[in-house]
């Protein structure tokens, strides 16, 4: 760690392991109630387990985001962070924020929590991610403007290097489009055509600049490789993001009650949505191959590595699986959509945040470059658990929604949706064994964090002129 | 990447190239500006209608069901839940008023929501106007959502 004020990123991160924690839980929850239907019920029911699950993943990766942004930015900038009284003081209204919306989730019922937040002055609740009272929401664009103001100032009074300006146009889109959140017209067609303008164009849009920039810079660090040859990478690769990914929108216009013109639109451009991931793993691949060092944090490279393939299947893979419009026709809301779903995100998101961690953490705590042998160990172990058994959640998930899509709506004889249900049940069970598996690779992936902690790193080796 | 295409060309393309999708995405919303009004289904947005989308904001429904295909995928589609209960708005509020207070053993059920009449009329006729959507190839495939 070159410059003090970094070390506020150690507390975002815990924090988002903490809530990532509580995130698998409620999934493991929601789980068990597709098979056993009355499970928790009604203390804690499914939709309420769902905006646990989804809001602590959405939350704890911008936890990850802004933590990775402090550390990364004071280095690439060569200078101390502006401000890191407010990034501390944002952390802790963020965390009370976020606790307190969660904790209204579960012990108040949903209306009841509308009615005590005065929903209907400003009401943009009830939405699919976007279910947090309104006073949550304007709360997240305060700390985002805070969080903005401290990363932006510090860049400018800095060095700019492309990393840097590459995740503060990231992290501006992101707090730009969430500002569509606050937009829910009476017309159900408007509601859902905007709704798309926070979810959409963030994941394909904005985070995937964020995504690139994170990437870029573990791979300047780990492989020592020339700065020039990564950003222009890194360019060619967001520009790919946005020519294709903001048109490509269109693949969630083709059944809403939108002109039929985005048919073509969505499908040609969405199409095209898998190119930048696919070039992120090339460029992944070709930097660790093309070393002027082997850093000794393996566990930090082997993350990288894995959000360039994991995000290429998940996001490029699985997406493109569903993304034409005669196709999507079918599959459309199905657990196809589950399926890509959570192997995009785990892919994209979830790894290149803990990517981060695990290339920051070890200096945030003291130590030079790396964890001990051990720790490092444990923490390979866990990547393996985790990226493995979410592999199996999703040919689980495909599996189930293959079905579900031929029997409920291809078949000549369509079955009712509740029905399918009970046939495809089997495909429900092994993705709850694979969940639990999931659990055991993030429960070992915590106690890596203490495992070796007294042991001394391994020193690294250096390349003789490759 | 070859040596002749240089890091300032690799930018240029990303500004040039972002800029110009974007207007391109703001022509095409405006063009769908034009076209909503044949589909959405305005004409039937009457206050109560209004308020049935406050109803079925305020209790979450989305964390289970889908509508027009996007939402959560333990229920069924609710799109077209208007036409595959006979085209009543009475089916529809039975359906919500009788659901058991502690579910059916074993089984997934929708919660007892306590509905009043009003919200229960509201959210019916919510319902409605979706169903009255006219969404491309009149999706989904089949009544069965
Ligand atoms: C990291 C990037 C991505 C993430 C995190 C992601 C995540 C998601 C999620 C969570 C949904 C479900 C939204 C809902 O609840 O309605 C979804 C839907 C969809 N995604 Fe992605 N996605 C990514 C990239 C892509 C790409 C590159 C493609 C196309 C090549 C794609 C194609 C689709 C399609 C077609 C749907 C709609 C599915 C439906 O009709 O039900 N996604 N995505
Ligand atoms: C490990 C065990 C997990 C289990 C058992 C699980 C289970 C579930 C279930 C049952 C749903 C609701 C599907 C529905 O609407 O019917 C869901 C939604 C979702 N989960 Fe998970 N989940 C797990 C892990 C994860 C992870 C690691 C991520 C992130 C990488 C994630 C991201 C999501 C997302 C984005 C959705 C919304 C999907 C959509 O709208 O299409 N889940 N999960
Ligand atoms: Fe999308």
């Amino acid at each position: 760690m070159k410059y003090q004020s970094q070390s506020v990123a150690k507390l975002y991160f815990i924090a988002a392991i903490g809530l990532f924690v509580g995130q698998i839980l409620f999934g493991l929850v929601m789980g068990l109630q597709y098979v056993v239907g009355d499970f928790l019920f009604p203390e804690i029911p499914f939709n309420v387990a769902r905006m646990v699950h989804t809001n602590l993943l959405i939350v704890w990766l911008l936890f990850g985001f802004m933590g990775s942004a402090y550390y990364l930015v004071p280095e690439e900038a060569e200078r101390e962070l502006v401000a890191p009284w407010l990034a501390k003081l944002m952390f802790w209204i963020f965390l009370a924020a976020g606790a307190a919306t969660i904790v209204g989730y579960l012990l108040l019922s949903y209306s009841d929590l509308a009615k005590l937040t005065q929903d209907d002055l400003l009401p943009t609740m009830g939405r699919e991610f976007l279910e947090q009272p309104t006073i949550t929401k304007l709360g997240i664009v305060v700390v985002a403007l805070a969080f903005l103001f401290s990363i932006g100032m510090t860049i400018l009074k800095g060095r700019k290097t492309v990393v840097n300006l590459v995740l503060l146009i990231g992290l501006t889109g992101l707090a730009v489009f969430f500002l569509f959140s606050f937009y829910n017209p009476e017309n159900l067609v408007l509601d859902k055509y905007y709704w798309w303008w926070v979810v959409h164009l963030w994941v394909e849009g904005v985070w995937e600049l964020i995504l690139g920039s994170i990437l870029a810079f573990i791979l300047i660090k780990t492989t020592g490789v020339d700065r020039e040859v990564i950003e222009k990478w890194l360019y060619v690769i967001i520009a790919m993001t946005l020519i294709t990914g903001l048109i490509g929108t269109g693949h969630h216009y083709y059944w809403i009650g939108t002109p039929a013109f985005w048919q073509w639109w969505g499908s040609i451009f969405s199409a095209m949505e898998p190119i930048p991931f696919f070039m992120m793993t090339i460029f992944a691949f070709n930097m660790v191959n093309r070393r002027r060092r082997n850093h000794p944090n393996k566990a930090a490279v082997l993350w990288a590595l894995g959000t360039a393939v994991m995000a290429f299947l998940g996001a490029g893979v699985w997406g493109f699986l569903h993304t034409l419009a005669p196709v999507n026709y079918y599959t459309h809301g199905t657990q196809i959509t589950a399926a890509h779903g959570h192997m995009a995100f785990y892919g994209a998101y979830v790894m290149i945040v803990l990517a981060m961690i695990s290339y920051a953490m070890p200096m945030l705590r003291g130590r030079r470059a790396a964890n001990s042998p051990r720790s490092q160990v444990l923490e390979m172990w866990s990547f393996w658990l985790m990226t493995v058994s979410m592999v199996f959640i999703t040919l689980f998930l495909t599996g189930a929604g293959i079905l579900q899509t031929y029997l409920q709506r291809y078949s000549d004889q369509p079955l009712d949706f509740m029905t399918v249900q009970d046939k495809i049940s089997l495909f429900y069970w092994l993705r709850e064994l694979a969940g639990a598996v999931f659990l055991i690779g993030l429960v070992i992936y915590v106690v890596s964090f203490f495992a070796g902690t007294d042991e001394p790193e391994v020193a690294e080796k250096v390349e003789v002129d490759a | 990447m070859s040596e002749t295409f240089t890091k300032s060309m690799a930018r240029n393309i990303f500004y040039g190239g972002s800029v110009f999708f974007f207007l391109l995405f703001l022509a095409l919303t405006f063009a769908s500006h034009q076209e909503f009004p044949k589909r959405d289904n305005h004409e039937a947005l009457t206050p109560i209608v209004a308020k049935g989308k406050r109803v079925w904001e305020t209790h979450d429904c989305i964390g289970c069901h889908t509508l027009l295909g996007e939402g959560a995928y333990f229920a069924p589609e609710l799109g077209n839940v208007y036409k595959r209960f006979g085209n009543s708005t009475e089916a529809i509020k039975a359906f919500i008023k009788s659901r058991p207070v502690d579910g059916v053993p074993g089984r997934r059920s929708m919660p007892q929501f306590n509905l009043s009449d009003e919200e229960l009329e509201a959210v019916a006729q919510f319902l409605k106007y979706a169903s009255g959507i006219k969404t491309v190839r009149s999706w989904p495939p089949n009544i069965k959502g």
